[in-house]
């Protein structure tokens, strides 16, 4: 089922490789700046949007603390290229590794809870690390780590570091779709819509519940570390309010189920939308601020009349796209 | 005929209640047993001990000369023996094709997708669902939900099949049609072992037959045997004058 061939020929692989072009090459036209800067984020919320939708639009568990992934990549990464002074390649991948087997860790924990109680315990998770990391002292405790501008220098000098980064960051995104789309046409992804669908009939039918759940609340925490890593490397400071602000967790919520959870392409249309609307609202002098507002408001709305957020609707009014839109 | 399944000294308690006790019986390969008994005899419970939703207190379930007392039900599974629950537990929101799909894909043949979906058709055509494929599970009537519970375990092409009441809530051209398909699922090689409220239909269906009562085995033995055994029929009624009279009246 997975083998090259029967890949190449999805419209949707070359749908997702062309949002990837457009994302590398139209800041670059002009070395747009602002333009740059306003895709980053973007390309951040549709990464964390996309790994979340795969614990909580295709095995249904809602993930309240998702944001805990993209935290910890960030102080590990900073921590390794600012201490113990690693090139970012080596420190992000690292990052990204360690997180997936904390989550590997937590999950075995909070996996056996279901519904509200594991929403609960997300959010603990994210707590209880907040109160870690402010108290652990190599990180910083609650002031953070500053990196110093002679560490962007290996990628020659700040200015050209960004680019490096902002390209890195639209890679990352790349992959957090196609790993959305594997996982969505393969045994393992239907498998964790069975256990959506109904996890008791699921493991009855021989799904192996507790390993898949294990499996993919892992394999979520991968990608936002290392983008989380990137993320907060660029900035070069990282304190833990910032790495793990409750309220990107929640929008990662809100823009997944935004654009249509349990579809590929859903949670990363959410997400841009919702981070342009986002950037219009923080500039706005009426508006400053008033970003969480409009998200409570929106999850209100798709809850109640769009359970099938924006892809939902789509596929209602041409139910052709469902051939060509995953 | 050797022993598919052997259920060794079974029990399993609810606090105070005795749900299951001390049960022993043997499922020979390629018959159908049928398992009666009035309601809270403990036959449901009795399938979750088999299946690894519950655990025993004390007591073996053997399958093809394997112990596989308190594995998980995915384990189970694997092992090739599939079950139906007596209500009705589809995938909601996924088709007909893909509920059947992860019965094949996760069943005993552990198929890779795109055989498992071609199984999953022919298991959905066998139950009469073939015009539904694309229907999610949930607009299905509650007729189409039976047969789907049916398509979904068959397509995992499990050697012992346990059916928990598959004629419940169905009209009599329903039963009738549910009735064939069993049969054939029978010739088809695969052993079933089925609980069942409908006499009539489990009597002519079985080859032998397993009474509970009160979470302990009363009687066991061809159907016509129990169909006439007094203690049988008391278990049912609740009264032995009530019952005595009855077995006259059949006599």
């Amino acid at each position: 089922m997975l083998d090259a061939g029967t890949i190449l020929r999805r419209p949707f692989f070359w749908i997702v490789a062309a949002i990837i072009a457009a994302f590398a090459i139209t800041p670059s036209i002009g070395q747009n700046v602002e333009l740059r800067e306003d895709l980053l984020l973007a390309a951040v919320y549709i990464t964390l949007a996309s790994n979340l939708n795969l614990i909580l639009g295709y095995a249904g568990y809602v993930n309240f603390g998702s944001i805990v992934f993209f935290g910890l990549g960030g102080y590990f990464t900073v921590y390794f290229v600012s201490v113990l002074r690693w090139n970012l390649v080596a420190a992000s991948l690292v990052g990204g590794i360690a997180v997936s087997v904390l989550a590997f860790v937590f999950g075995l924990g909070i996996l056996r809870l279901r519904g509200a109680y594991f929403a609960l315990a997300t959010i603990g998770v994210n707590e209880a690390v907040q109160a870690f990391v402010t108290n652990f002292g190599p990180w910083g405790g609650g002031t953070g780590i500053y990196l110093s501008t002679e560490l962007f220098m290996p990628l020659g000098g700040p200015a050209k570091a960004l680019w490096i980064i902002y390209y890195a960051l639209v890679g990352i995104m790349g992959l957090s779709l196609y790993l959305s789309f594997f996982i969505k046409i393969s045994k393992f992804g239907l498998g964790l819509l069975a256990i959506s669908g109904n996890e008791d009939a699921a493991a009855i039918l021989g799904v192996p519940t507790p390993r898949y759940k294990a499996m993919v609340y892992c394999i979520s925490a991968f990608l936002p570390a290392i983008a989380g890593g990137l993320y907060f490397f660029k900035s070069a400071f990282i304190q833990p309010s910032d790495a793990f602000d409750l309220n990107l967790s929640t929008e990662a919520i809100v823009t997944a189920m935004l654009g249509g959870q349990g579809t590929v392409i859903g949670p990363a249309l959410g997400a841009y939308l919702y981070e342009e609307l986002r950037g219009w609202l923080l500039t706005s002098d009426t508006f400053a601020n008033f970003q969480l507002v409009i998200s409570g408001a929106l999850l209100l709305v798709i809850v109640l009349f769009a359970p099938g957020g924006l892809m939902g609707w789509l596929y209602r009014q041409w139910p052709t796209l469902k051939k060509v839109l995953e | 005929m050797t022993a598919l399944l052997v259920i060794d000294n079974l029990s399993k308690r609810f606090g105070g209640l005795a749900a299951v006790q001390d049960v022993s019986f043997e499922v020979k390969e390629c018959e159908i047993l049928g398992l009666i008994g009035p309601n809270g005899a403990g036959k449901s419970t009795l399938f979750n001990l088999i299946n690894g939703v519950l655990k025993p207190d004390t007591g073996r379930v053997v399958f093809r000369g394997a112990d596989i007392t308190g594995l998980a039900p995915y384990l189970v599974a694997h092992s090739g023996l599939a079950r139906t629950h007596q209500i009705v537990q589809p995938l909601g929101a996924m088709t007909v094709r893909d509920n059947c799909t992860v019965g094949a894909c996760f069943g005993r043949e552990n198929l890779p997708l795109s055989q498992a979906r071609q199984v999953a058709e022919q298991a959905a055509v066998f139950v009469g669902l073939g015009d539904r494929l694309d229907m999610p599970a949930s607009q299905l009537t509650v007729a189409g939900k039976k047969r789907l519970e049916l398509a979904r375990v068959l397509a995992a092409q499990p050697t012992l099949l346990l059916l928990d009441e598959v004629l419940a809530g169905l009209n009599p051209t329903e039963i009738e049609r549910m009735i064939e398909v069993i049969r054939n699922i029978c010739e088809s090689g695969m052993t079933i072992l089925m609980i069942e409220h409908l006499m009539q239909a489990i009597m002519t269906l079985s080859h032998r037959i397993v009474v509970l009562n009160t979470g302990q085995k009363l009687a066991e033995g061809p159907p016509s045997k129990v169909a006439n055994d007094p203690v049988v029929i008391e278990a049912y009624l609740g009264d032995p004058d009530l019952a005595a009279e009855f077995v006259g009246a059949l006599a």
